[in-house]
C-alpha cells in the first residue's frame, strides 16, 4: 500500500474512532476531505473499504466473526465499482486529450480561414461569426480590390463540426487562386461548384452567397448557391426586403451557370447577410421567424454595424440558452455616406 | 512444466468453480483481501467470456516463484471461434454489456500483466499475472 494509503488509513482510524465516541460533525466534515483526497489520488472504493475493515480490526480486535464476514462481502460488492470508476477516470483523461487535439485544429482553422475587416470608403461593416461547437462550419470572407471595390464571400457547410470545418478550407483556398477583382460574382460560383463537385463528399453540400460591391457605382452585385437568402434595408421607406437570388447548391452538378444581380444601395441602407444559424434560431422548441431577426436588428440599428451585430448574436445566444445548435454567422453592410 | 491447476469451463456453475479455485490459490499465497477481489473477478470475466461466446475452454493457475518475485497467473484456452478485432475489444466501454469497467479492459486493469493472443475459429488464449506485494 501507498503513502496516502497508509498516511489515510492513520487519520481514518483516528477520525472512526472519535466518531464513534461522539458522533460529531467535525469527524464528518473531516471524513470528507479525506474522501477528497482518496478521488485525488484515484483510489477505488473497495480500497476504502478494506481501510475501514482494517481500522475496525484494530479499534476491535474481538469484534464478532460474523460482522466481519460481513465487511468482506462489502469489499467483493465494491470491485465492479471500483472498475468502472477507472474506466471513468481514463475516460476522462481521453476526452480531455480529445478536446485538446480539436482545440488546436481549432485555433489553426481560425488562422487558416481568417480575414479581416477591410477599410472601404463609405461603408460600415459588422460581422459575428460564432461556431456551435469548437469548430465553424461557416465561413466568410472580405477581398478588397484594387479599385477600392468589396468582395464577400458567405457560406455555410450543409452538416456540421470537424468534416465541415475542414471542407471549408478548400473553399478558401481555391478562392484565394482566383484574380478576384476581375471575377464577378457569378464566375466565381461557378469555378468553385466544380471545384466542390470534384473533391468533396456527395453527402456534403456548400451554399453560398457572394457579393461584390462597387462603391463608385453605389451598386451591389452577388450571385447565390443555394444559400439562406439575405435582407436588404431601404432606409427612405425603412423597409427589410429579402434579397432575391436563385442558384443551385454547389457540389451537386458540375456544369451549373449562376444568376448575377444587382441592387442600388443608398445612403443609410443596409444589406444583411447570414448563415441558416441566425434564422433557425431556436426558442425552446419553436424555430424562430425571419421576422423576429428583423425585429433584433431593427432594435439596435442606432448602433455602429460592429456593435450590432455583436448585440444581435447575444440576443439570439440568450434565446438559446447559451447553448448555439448551429454555426452561427451574420454579416451587416450599411452605406454611410 | 510448472504445477497447475485447471477448471474446465462449460456451464455457468463452473465460473463459481473457477473463482473458488483461484481466491483458494490467493490466499494461500498470502494475497490481501482487496487483491484476492480482483483475482475472483478477473476470473469471473474470463470464465464468463468461455461460457459465452466459446462454449469449451479451462482455466488454469500458476504459482510464479521467482524469487524475489512471486505472483499467480491465470491462463484462460479456449477453441471457440476467437476475437477478429483484439484492438477493438480491448477498448473501454465496447463490451457488450455496456462496459462499465467489466469485460477485458477490465481484466487487464484488476491483473499486473496481460497477454491476448487469439484466431478466427481456432480460439483465444489469453494470459494474465498478479504480482504479490
Ligand atoms: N473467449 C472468447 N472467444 C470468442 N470471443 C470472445 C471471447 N472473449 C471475448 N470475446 C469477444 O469479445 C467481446 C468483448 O468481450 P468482453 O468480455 O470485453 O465484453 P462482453 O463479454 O461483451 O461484456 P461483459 O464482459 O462486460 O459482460 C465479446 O463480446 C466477444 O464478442
Ligand atoms: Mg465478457
Amino acid at each position: 500500500m501507498d503513502e496516502v494509503m497508509n498516511l489515510s488509513a492513520a487519520t481514518y482510524k483516528d477520525l472512526l474512532e472519535h466518531y464513534i465516541k461522539t458522533q460529531d460533525e467535525k469527524s464528518l466534515y473531516e471524513v470528507e476531505k479525506v474522501s477528497k483526497n482518496f478521488i485525488k489520488n484515484s483510489k477505488t472504493p473497495e480500497e476504502i473499504v478494506n481501510l475501514h475493515i482494517q481500522a475496525l480490526s484494530e479499534l476491535y480486535p474481538n469484534l464478532k466473526e460474523d460482522f466481519q464476514h460481513s465487511m468482506n462481502f462489502l469489499l467483493e460488492a465494491m470491485i465492479a465499482y471500483g472498475l468502472a470508476h477507472q474506466e471513468y477516470q481514463q475516460l476522462r483523461e481521453k476526452q480531455y486529450e480529445l478536446k485538446t487535439e480539436i482545440a488546436v485544429a481549432a485555433s489553426m482553422q481560425e488562422t487558416l480561414l481568417g480575414t479581416t475587416k477591410p477599410d472601404i470608403e463609405g461603408l460600415d461593416i459588422g460581422v459575428v461569426s460564432v461556431p456551435a461547437h469548437q469548430m465553424n462550419g461557416d465561413y466568410h470572407h472580405f477581398v478588397k480590390g484594387k479599385d477600392n471595390s468589396l468582395g464577400i464571400a458567405i457560406a455555410d457547410v450543409i452538416g456540421k463540426g470537424i468534416p465541415a470545418a475542414l471542407s471549408m478550407s478548400m473553399i478558401k483556398y481555391s478562392m484565394d487562386s482566383y484574380p478576384e477583382e476581375s471575377m464577378s460574382p457569378r464566375a466565381i460560383l461557378k469555378n468553385l461548384n466544380r471545384v466542390v463537385e470534384r473533391n468533396v463528399d456527395p453527402s456534403m453540400f456548400i451554399t453560398m452567397f457572394y457579393a461584390q460591391y462597387i462603391p463608385s457605382e453605389s451598386l451591389l452585385h452577388y450571385s447565390s448557391a443555394g444559400h439562406e437568402p439575405g435582407f436588404y434595408y431601404n432606409a427612405e421607406k425603412n423597409t427589410f426586403t429579402e434579397i432575391e437570388s436563385k442558384g443551385l447548391v454547389l457540389g451537386v452538378s458540375p456544369d451549373t451557370d449562376y444568376q448575377q444581380y444587382k441592387l442600388k444601395i443608398n445612403k443609410d441602407d443596409m444589406v444583411i447577410l447570414l448563415t441558416d444559424g441566425v434564422t433557425e434560431c431556436r426558442d425552446g422548441e419553436r424555430f424562430i421567424e425571419s421576422e423576429e431577426v428583423l425585429d433584433v436588428i431593427k432594435q439596435y440599428a442606432h448602433l455602429p454595424a460592429q456593435e450590432m451585430v455583436d448585440q444581435v448574436y447575444k440576443h439570439f445566444e440568450r434565446l438559446q440558452d447559451f447553448q448555439l445548435r448551429d454555426d452561427f454567422t451574420l454579416l451587416i453592410l450599411r452605406k454611410i455616406v | 512444466m510448472k504445477p497447475q491447476s485447471c477448471v474446465n469451463i462449460n456451464k455457468e456453475w463452473d465460473i463459481v468453480g473457477a473463482r473458488q479455485l483461484g481466491r483458494d490459490i490467493a490466499k494461500k499465497m498470502g494475497f490481501g483481501t482487496v487483491d484476492q477481489a480482483r483475482i475472483a473477478t478477473a476470473i469471473s470475466e474470463l470464465a464468463r467470456n468461455i461460457y459465452l461466446y466459446a462454449e469449451e475452454g479451462q482455466i488454469c493457475f500458476e504459482v510464479i516463484d521467482n524469487l524475489p518475485q512471486r505472483g499467480m497467473r491465470m491462463i484462460a484456452v479456449d477453441t471457440g471461434p476467437g476475437i477478429k478485432d483484439i484492438g477493438q475489444v480491448m477498448q473501454d466501454g465496447f463490451s457488450t454489456s455496456g462496459g462499465l469497467g467489466a469485460g477485458l479492459p477490465g481484466v487487464k486493469r484488476l491483473m499486473d500483466e496481460f497477454d491476448l493472443q487469439s484466431e478466427a475459429s481456432k480460439g483465444t488464449r489469453i494470459n494474465a499475472v498478479k504480482w504479490l506485494r
